[in-house]
């Protein structure tokens, strides 16, 4: 096989490179496919989140005289929740990382943590909401409050999805060690539990902070 | 968990480097930028020095700075060569996010001004 025989059938090279790219060195391995795959997830539903996202802001000013965003949100509720949710992100970082050095104990303890921080969210989150419902704020009251409760609690509903999943994370390391499998679940985890603060970032900002402008 | 080859030629997102010394500086990096913007926007909002209408814009800008921070330093997102999959993916994820919000506020703004009834209605629609 000449490279002069091989150029035109690929129609790309790279300068001579031994390696074009183009998958002569046969399929990644399981623990590189995998969490791409989760990725591609990831991005897909961060593209519903988008879709609710543009719900919110056209129906954001349609309050049919009802609450509007200043009388409902309260800032101080949603600072907790962001450095909850922060904090469990980055506790979860160091999960990964003693998972890495198939630490047990640290692992645990930092997946513990990042549940603990995640159930305190999530705690404030509902509290939230049937403090609205209570006040006759609820999804049923006017456009903009089926919006925002869809917006957030699906949110709401992937936080409660990961809080089951770390569970069962936590279970699997400790009955079946690290195992490759195992250790690949755990990071399709936290690729999700990232995710997840990644769109709370943009419901904190449009939602509660842009909402509560004087 | 085989360790890092210099020459793959891709990894995967969210995986931690190699050294533990760097890898969790790194992530103290990522939390000290993400609860500094986090704390400019809720000082922006709160404030009353910055000039009113540019406030909302300044937030989104903050956010997607923070979201930015979240990938590079959370999710390990590089330009590096082993990256390439994983940042084309996101740049498509980042095009359609964009394309489905900028082109449903822009298109429902405009109907809803095409559409404006009578005052006395629209104050009950519109909050301001």
């Amino acid at each position: 096989m000449t490279a002069t025989s091989e150029a035109p059938a690929i129609g790309l090279t790279h300068g001579g490179s031994e390696d074009t790219g183009l998958g002569h060195r046969g399929p990644e391995s399981k623990s590189i496919v995998v969490p791409y795959g989760f990725w591609l997830f990831v991005l897909s539903d961060m593209v519903l989140f988008s879709a609710l996202f543009a719900t919110y802001a056209s129906l954001v000013g349609a309050t049919d005289g009802g609450p509007t965003t200043n009388q409902l949100f309260d800032r101080n509720l949603v600072a907790v929740e962001t450095m909850a949710l922060l904090i469990s992100s980055f506790v979860c970082g160091l999960a990964m990382i003693a998972a890495k050095r198939k630490n047990m104990a640290w692992t645990q303890i930092w997946l513990l943590v990042t549940g603990a921080l995640g159930l305190v969210f999530l705690s404030i989150e509902l509290f939230e909401f049937g403090k609205m419902i209570g006040e006759g704020a609820g999804p049923q009251r006017s456009a903009f409050l089926s919006a925002f409760f869809t917006l957030v609690g699906c949110h709401g509903a992937h936080v409660t999805a990961g809080l089951l999943w770390l569970g069962t994370m936590m279970a699997q390391i400790w009955a079946k060690g690290f195992r490759q499998d195992i250790t690949r679940r755990l990071l399709c985890f936290s690729v999700f539990w990232h995710a997840l603060d990644i769109i709370w970032v943009a419901i904190f900002t449009i939602v509660y902070l842009i909402g509560t402008l004087p | 968990m085989t360790e890092h080859d210099p020459d793959a030629l891709n990894v995967a997102p969210g995986q931690p480097h190699d050294n533990m010394l760097s890898e969790t500086v790194s992530y103290v990096i990522g939390l000290g930028l993400a609860l500094l913007l986090t704390a400019v926007s809720f000082w922006v909002a709160s404030t009353s020095a910055l000039w009113g209408p540019g406030v909302a814009v300044g937030l989104v800008v903050l956010a997607i700075a923070q979201m930015g921070v979240h990938l590079v330093f959370f999710l390990h997102i590089t330009s590096g060569p082993d990256n390439t999959n994983n940042v084309l993916a996101l740049a498509f994820g980042v095009l359609i996010v964009f394309l489905v919000m900028i082109g449903t506020i822009w298109i429902m703004s405009h109907m809803n001004a095409n559409m404006m009834p009578g005052p006395e209605i629209t104050n009950l629609q519109m909050q301001h």
